[in-house]
């Protein structure tokens, strides 16, 4: 069984502090959603508010269409995976794994024999007898994910799971993690900073920042048409040019930046620019070019900077002038040498529709 | 070996080394080793006056443990059933109060270790302390002022008409059990905070995530965790009430006795020190072993109660 999730005007304050803010999100039946957004973002209060630990101030939590006010965490149709495990580390990994069964009262000759099932879904089988202080990291984490899953949820919870792991196994889980929900077919909501993890497990994101949901979408979404200054900053890389809008043409803008006139598409959230607002241009490092015979709709005159090797890329750094920061363009690395040396005046161009015009407003921590 | 030794003096200078060495042998020797080997000896001799100590009449005898069990020749008795049944009793009681010790202190553990926030937290373990800083003599006499038949419990219990005339708290063992329940709580307490306060609030929270009801929380994580904690409690909470002398010595009824008061008279009374020690080797013994017995059954190891 599988349910959807409906966060209805969820409000979460802790006295003056408010954790989350009017928060309106529906995450479908089976689909793998994740909350992207720095720490102290308000994402695992929400989390907390789905599973049960904390109810909200405001609003409502619906899990499959009913209303979860007043119900507690051990009779909500979800699972909670902790960022710790929370593993009883006194019980054997196959105790562990049933404990849920064992709660309901099932037997155990059948909680054996449904903790051996799981234990062969997450590829340890006939581990169960060891103690949990024996296991690998890795293998941790998959029974804490068969604990959660033998107590059949209809929402299973994560709430980053992977952040005690190393770069190679984060990466490998990633893909488990993703292959796992398809096999089961819950719904997933997965909570991380990491937008390396959001961006390729889930069928949708919400970026999130000081309890706002700052944009919902799928991941190519996310990074090619961020809504606010926030989103376009904290996703990937971005260059960042401040300015004020001079034009306002369809769904293009015209921002006078220190750089020049940059002409670029705006952005489509809920608040739209419109001639003389601050605004901030955003430019991935991927989308800049070193302008020569090329026709660009943006031209800006940059000095390089540094110029390093990254194996299949090259990053070069620019200094811009009338710009405190460095501008930053990344090239595949295509076998040619670069042409241009450190010192060297160029011109960076770019389209119109690689560059994204937002509201000025706040921007992710370096 | 050698290596240890001259890595211990090198690391802390000589003159400590030798303060540190020479300050814990003389604990040991004097306070600990010498006293229990001077008891066990005389619990082994004949009972003899001080000034024939060391002559021929100060021999070896088993007579004061088989007084223990038999009493004496002139008894009609085939066993010693007054001191036997005293023995039994004051253990069981032991036993008795350790339990509602462990009864009353987790609750009061788990909820300064998880549930009560800072300042409560630091308030409450201030009302548990600060009654021990008045004399364990005045506490029991407390007590007894306390469950006299004018104390301030009877004339409650009289004033909202649960009882027609005052009970006796103190012939009946009430005010003897409570006393000694009291005694020694705060080291029941402690270990048991100690071993609840270093449990993961997340495995609470996992455990109830999966469904469990509060009560198999605690029965399943909490407990378990803390065993070693309520073992250490336990182990203390015994040994001391076993061998208690204040308390039953003014709560007791006139016709409760209790095993150390019996050591007490054989030493302070009666003269007979070989008696007494040889007594006071069987409580201790007694003690030690159901204790070692217990951890056994609970399959907790000593290294674990001394952390």
């Amino acid at each position: 069984m599988s349910a959807d999730v409906q966060l209805d005007q969820v409000w979460i304050r802790f006295g003056d502090f408010v954790a989350a803010r009017d928060v309106n999100i529906h995450i479908q039946e089976g689909e793998f959603f994740s909350f992207l957004g720095p720490s102290g973002c308000g994402k695992t209060t929400l989390l907390r508010a789905v599973s049960g630990f904390s109810e909200p101030s405001e609003g409502r939590v619906l899990i499959g269409g009913r209303d979860m006010a007043g119900i507690g965490p051990n009779k909500r149709p979800t699972a909670l995976i902790f960022q710790n495990l929370a593993l009883f580390p006194l019980m054997t990994v196959w105790e562990n794994i049933a404990f849920s069964l064992e709660v309901k009262g099932v037997g155990t000759k059948e909680r054996r024999k449904k903790a051996e099932e799981l234990l062969e879904l997450i590829a340890l089988p006939g581990q169960g007898e060891k103690m949990v202080s024996e296991l690998s990291g890795g293998q941790k984490q998959r029974v804490a994910i068969a604990r959660a899953l033998a107590a059949e949820p209809d929402v299973l919870l994560l709430d980053e799971p992977l952040s005690a792991l190393d770069l190679k196994l984060r990466q490998h889980m990633r893909t488990e993690l993703r292959a796992i929900q398809q096999r089961v077919g819950i719904t997933f909501i997965y909570i991380t900073h990491d937008q390396g993890e959001a961006l390729t497990m889930s069928d949708h994101v919400a970026v999130m920042s000081q309890g706002i949901i700052q944009q919902v979408g799928d991941g190519n979404t996310i990074y090619d048409q961020p809504e606010t200054a926030f989103v376009a900053s904290f996703v990937g890389e971005n260059n960042l040019f401040k300015g004020k809008v001079s034009e306002i043409s369809g769904d293009y803008a015209l921002v006078d930046t220190s750089a020049g006139n940059i002409r670029a598409r705006t952005s489509k959230g809920e608040e739209r620019l419109s001639a003389g607002d601050e605004a901030y241009v955003f430019i991935r490092p991927e989308s800049l070019k070193i302008a020569n015979a090329s026709k660009f709709d943006n031209r800006i005159g940059a000095n390089i900077k540094q110029q390093e090797f990254e194996g299949s890329f090259w990053q070069v750094f620019f200094d811009v002038e009338g710009s405190d920061r460095d501008v930053k363009l990344s090239t595949v690395n295509d076998g040619s040498t670069l042409i241009h040396k450190v010192g060297d005046r160029v011109d960076l161009g770019f389209s119109a529709d690689m560059a994204i015009a937002t509201p000025a407003g706040e921007l992710a921590a370096e | 070996m050698g290596r240890y030794w001259q890595e211990f003096f090198l690391r802390n200078g000589t003159a400590l080394a030798l303060y540190l060495l020479i300050s814990v042998a003389c604990w040991m020797l004097l306070m600990i080793i010498l006293p229990q080997i001077f008891m066990l000896d005389f619990s082994f001799r004949t009972n003899v006056p001080p000034p024939l100590w060391g002559t021929e009449a100060h021999g070896y005898t088993l007579e004061h443990y088989q007084y223990m069990v038999y009493g004496s020749a002139q008894s009609t008795d085939s066993y010693n059933f007054v001191d036997l049944s005293v023995f039994g009793r004051t253990i069981l009681t032991a036993i008795f109060v350790t339990l509602i010790d462990v009864a009353l202190c987790y609750p009061v553990a788990y909820y300064l270790a998880h549930v009560a926030s800072g300042g409560w937290a630091r308030l409450m373990v201030m009302a548990l302390i600060v009654p021990f800083w008045v004399n364990e003599l005045l506490r029991a006499f407390a007590f007894k002022i306390m469950f006299g038949s004018t104390g301030i419990i009877n004339n409650f219990l009289v004033a909202i008409g649960i009882l027609d005339q005052p009970f006796d708290f103190i012939r009946n063992g009430v005010a003897l059990y409570s006393g000694l329940s009291y005694a020694y709580i705060l080291l029941m307490i402690f270990p048991i905070y100690n071993a609840v306060e270093s449990l993961d609030k997340n495995q609470i929270e996992a455990a109830r995530d999966l469904g469990c009801p509060w009560w198999r929380i605690h029965w399943r994580v909490v407990i378990p965790h803390a065993k070693p904690g309520i073992t250490s409690g336990c182990t203390m909470v015994f040994m001391l009430t076993a061998g208690a002398l204040a308390a039953p010595q003014i709560l007791g009824g006139p016709s409760s006795l209790w095993f150390t008061q019996i050591i007490y008279q054989a030493f302070n009374q009666a003269g007979n020190w070989a008696r007494g020690s040889a007594y006071a080797i069987i409580l201790l013994s007694t003690s030690i072993i159901f204790v070692l017995c217990m951890m056994k059954i609970f399959k907790v190891k000593l290294g674990e109660i001394a952390r």
